[in-house]
């Protein structure tokens, strides 16, 4: 297409129906691939230029419009060409109007971080388009901060409307924020408490980074919002969007300079002033001046590396560990104590089985006097550690207070970790070596609870389904095994019916299936791996049933955690029981839950379920083709 | 590369109770021989024979209370001993006697062990612990007429006197006490006058030992706290921090600096006995021997250098010889 030159009067609606027509047929690739180059060379420095492109896409019919502006928002290299090419398109047209504050920003989430770019820089660069930056910021933090959505959307929109609120945010120049600021305040509070209810870690993650984002945009003096999060590159890529780089900058880079400078001349100051105070004043005037002969010199020092602050003795015998943990004033032997007792535990055995429940319950109990390093990872190790010496009555205990009244939340999901580790502890061969497995498995102790169990699970899960004949233990072939019962087998009965027993009765303090929800999904998942673990034990069968009607009764949970919690289960029974066991006794579950899989393989909104679905549908393929060719 | 440090020449055991003093006397010519006397928490005072190691005698004076200082006066016949039944014996030790010529009453029942200091041929001077919570008595030896009684002034709250030193500058000058209380503060006294002529505060802790170098004018001093002082006295008299050393561990019993003035040697609560040059208070050795609290530790007073031995008496019942430093 080549325009004629010199032309101002001709008519470019012609034009401009082409481009239409052409783009809502899906060659917008093609064309403005072309176009967009020449144009954008074309208006660089010329109005006339620039109007031509205005009315070419203003003539574009209505109907057309969206696929018009689409591309070129998409091919557009900056936010600044787009303004040239564009100009006010949006203040002017209805349709482009809608296309850009809403199609674009709200109704659509495959659209790429450049893209946003574009677009909202697009809007900020213009007085009569400002508004409607705001407007776009109001209708995307109304959205941000609702529950519902945080509930319902896919985590991928979650994160594509945070970057939007980020853009929008580093566009915005101070009196727009002072007008806006009850507003920004408001809408920050409520998504925050939202995101952080979410049982996922990521919707979690990204309502404190814009939280924190927005409070520092409003608060630029006083103190501002801080959480702790892991940082990651998603991390740091959403936080870069926070600040422009120029020629766009709208935050001038005065202040930054002015702050470098502060900075640099105070260093000076301080060290002058350091040097000042050492020549200033002299407390002892008696300073033997270093002329003097030191005839010191000739007494050579002996080495005193060994020198070092004194330790305190830990106890020897576990009944003393108890007196001091118990009572102790003492804080350096109870540091000791807390330190030593895995070791004391796992070396007398006979010992521990005498106060097995005793000393569980002071270690379920155990809060954190002084500062050790590691506190809690101890603490786990040494309540593990009891636990396998003594499973089946420290089991019952630990089960029971699982439901008690009076506990954290905290004490409930460390009874739920204690239970795991211990049952892949036992379940282990023991010719391996205590040592080796508590390195190739990490207990799950963090900061985000939840996230790093789950993967692992998942992970052992999917490395199942990938090679059936892939072993579970860790390393390469080390030659064969030597073989020795299973520990877990004849305990894990009593690790796993008490946990599923009374998840359905609420406590005053302590609701599954209401508030606590995020409990009820660690609940979820340790039945799955507890589940996984009690492959080839005599309890399976049962286990297997009682968690798929467990399964069944939940399967409607609206929390994302929970369901590939549910999810994790399914899989679990499908590896654990064996076939013929499936196919007897438990038919009827296993076709519903088929059905229920389907389901929610086309309708759930969490990517993670829906995958979770299809693996467990394909495992149950997998079934059936295993038992095809032994006639029924 | 330093070298680890040296183990104890010798351990002598015997004494089956914590030490708590220890004394040399091998200044004496052949065929005398170079003694060790030691006082324990059973009431005992032992006499050790250096050359032989073994117990020559033991000494029941004290009614089977701690001894918890021992002193000769010039020579090895004259002890004086100190102990928890609240008297200050006085022994006489020649020929193979082992009698009490003379006891003080001291009426006192804490644990400040005494200072003795010779004014004259056969008059010594000692400082002790009175009846009276802060005050010190000066006592003239032997006829055991008090020269003056040193009470802090009122509301001073200084708390007992934890450790005495009496010195002088040179024999027949006028001498003088410094005096470490409980409060972590040293005063020095003018024994004339009856009055404190300075006084400084150098830990937050009690002050448990300290020890004066009369050449240099300064002093050091240990608490139960992490830090040693090091102070000095100006020409008006006035005591002031020189500076402060920082341990490892936190509790000194015992402190004292070698005649020669080259080093010293501190009892740690920490089982350990360090040595430091005195000059500059350069860290020396650590030596880690006991097993328990060091009490107390005491340099011998050998006229020839190469035999200079170092004593330490701990909880652990066992005293440590130490022949460490002695080139010098």
């Amino acid at each position: 297409v080549c325009f004629i030159p010199g032309g101002l009067d001709c008519s470019i609606s012609f034009v401009s129906h082409v481009l239409g027509k052409v783009c809502v047929h899906g060659r917008q690739k093609e064309i403005l691939g072309v176009l967009v180059p020449r144009l954008m060379d074309l208006t660089k420095s010329d109005c006339i230029w620039q109007r031509i492109c205005w009315r070419l896409v203003e003539c574009v019919p209505d109907r057309w419009m969206e696929a018009v502006v689409l591309g070129f928002v998409q091919r557009t290299p900056g936010a600044d060409v787009l303004s040239r090419l564009l100009g006010n398109l949006v203040v002017k047209n209805k349709k482009a109007q809608f296309v850009v504050t809403q199609k674009l920003l709200l109704l659509q989430y495959c659209h790429t971080t450049a893209v946003l770019q574009n677009l909202l820089g697009y809007l900020a660069l213009d007085g009569l388009r400002r508004p409607l930056l705001t407007k776009v910021l109001q209708e995307l933090l109304e959205t941000w901060g609702s529950s519902s959505a945080v509930k319902h959307s896919p985590p991928e929109q979650q994160q594509y409307i945070s970057k939007a609120i980020l853009i929008c945010l580093s566009h915005l120049k101070e009196p727009e924020i002072e007008s806006c600021r009850q507003e920004l305040l408001t809408s920050m509070m409520e998504g925050v408490k939202c995101h952080l209810d979410s049982s996922l870690p990521q919707i979690r993650r990204l309502g404190m980074i814009v939280a924190e984002s927005i409070s520092s945009k409003i608060n630029t003096d006083g103190p501002v919002l801080k959480f702790q999060y892991e940082e990651d590159d998603e991390a740091r890529e959403l936080k870069s969007l926070l600040v422009q780089t120029p020629p766009l900058c709208v935050v001038p880079s005065l202040p930054d300079d002015d702050r470098n400078e502060k900075a640099g001349a105070a260093l000076p100051l301080v060290l002058e002033s350091d040097k000042k105070s050492h020549t200033v004043a002299p407390v002892m005037p008696v300073e033997e001046s270093d002329a003097e002969l030191d005839s010191d010199d000739d007494l050579i020092p002996y080495d005193m590396s060994e020198d070092k602050e004194l330790k305190t003795k830990a106890p020897v015998y576990i009944r003393d560990c108890i007196e001091v943990l118990t009572g102790s004033e003492d804080v350096d032997k109870w540091e000791a104590t807390v330190k030593a007792l895995e070791s004391l535990v796992r070396k007398n055995p006979a010992a521990t089985k005498e106060v097995s429940v005793e000393l569980a319950k002071i270690l379920l109990h155990l809060e954190e006097k002084t500062c050790i390093e590691g506190f809690v990872e101890l603490r786990q190790r040494a309540q593990v550690a009891v636990l396998t010496t003594d499973p089946i009555p420290v089991a019952k205990y630990l089960t029971s207070q699982f439901y008690s009244l009076n506990y954290s939340l905290r004490q409930r999901m460390d009874i739920l970790d204690v239970l795991v580790l211990a049952a892949r502890e036992l379940s282990y061969p023991k010719s391996h070596g205590k040592t080796k497995h508590s390195g190739a498995q990490k207990p799950c102790i963090q900061l985000l609870p939840g996230s790093d169990s789950s993967k692992d699970w998942r992970r052992i899960v999917d490395e199942r389904i990938k090679s059936k004949t892939r072993r579970f233990a860790k390393g390469p072939s080390q030659g064969e095994l030597a073989s020795s019962p299973n520990e877990f087998s004849s305990v894990a009965g009593h690790f796993f019916f008490p946990l599923i027993q009374h998840f359905d009765r609420p406590l005053t303090t302590f609701d599954l299936l209401g508030e606590d929800h995020f409990v009820l999904g660690r609940l979820v998942h340790t039945l799955a791996v507890l589940m996984y673990l009690a492959v080839n034990t005599v309890a399976v069968t049962a286990m297997g049933k009682a968690l798929l009607e467990f399964v069944w009764a939940l399967r409607f949970h609206t929390d994302s955690y929970v369901r590939q919690g549910l999810l994790s289960c399914i899989s679990s029974v499908l590896l654990g029981v064996p076939a013929q066991h499936l196919l007897e006794d438990m038919t009827e579950e296993l076709l519903e839950t088929q059905s229920w899989l389907g389901d929610v393989v086309e309708k759930d909104p969490d990517g993670d379920c829906r995958r979770l679905a299809l693996q467990n549908l394909l495992l149950m393929e997998n079934l059936k083709k295993k038992l095809e060719p032994v006639p029924s | 590369m330093a070298l680890p440090p040296p183990d104890p020449q010798f351990v002598l055991r015997g004494t089956s109770a914590a030490v708590h003093a220890l004394h040399f006397s091998c200044g004496g010519q052949e065929p005398d021989v170079p003694v060790l006397f030691s006082g324990s928490e059973n009431g005992f005072i032992h006499i050790w024979n250096l050359k032989t190691h073994r117990v020559d005698a033991a000494l029941d004076g004290h009614g089977r209370t701690s001894v918890y200082c021992v002193q000769t006066m010039g020579g090895k016949d004259r002890l004086l001993s100190q102990g928890r039944d609240q008297r200050i014996c006085m022994w006489d030790l020649a020929e193979g006697r082992t009698s009490v010529t003379d006891s003080v009453c001291t009426e006192n029942v804490g644990f400040c062990r005494c200072s003795l200091a010779k004014v004259a041929q056969g008059r010594w001077l000692m400082a002790m612990a009175a009846r009276a919570t802060e005050e010190v008595q000066v006592l003239e030896l032997p006829s055991k007429t008090s020269v003056c009684t040193l009470k802090p002034e009122v509301g001073a709250k200084l708390g007992m006197p934890m450790c005495l030193k009496l010195w002088q500058l040179s024999c027949g000058s006028q001498p003088l006490l410094l005096a470490g209380y409980e409060d972590g503060s040293v005063v020095l006294w003018n024994l004339s006058t009856g009055k404190a002529l300075s006084q400084l505060v150098c830990h937050q802790e009690p002050v448990m030992s300290l020890d004066f170098d009369s050449e240099k004018a300064k002093g050091i001093s240990g608490s139960s706290e992490k830090v040693l002082s090091i102070w000095s006295l100006n020409e008006q008299q006035n005591l002031q921090v020189c500076k402060t050393h920082k341990l490892v561990n936190a509790g000194i019993s015992d402190i004292t600096i070698r005649a020669d003035k080259k080093i010293l040697a501190t009892a740690g609560w920490d089982h350990r006995i360090r040595i430091f040059g005195w000059k500059k208070l350069k860290p020396l050795a650590v030596l880690d021997y006991h097993t328990a609290t060091v009490h107390c530790v005491s340099f011998s007073d050998h006229q020839n250098p190469s035999e200079r031995l170092l004593a330490a008496g701990s909880k652990d019942h066992r005293i440590s010889i130490w022949s460490i430093y002695t080139q010098t």
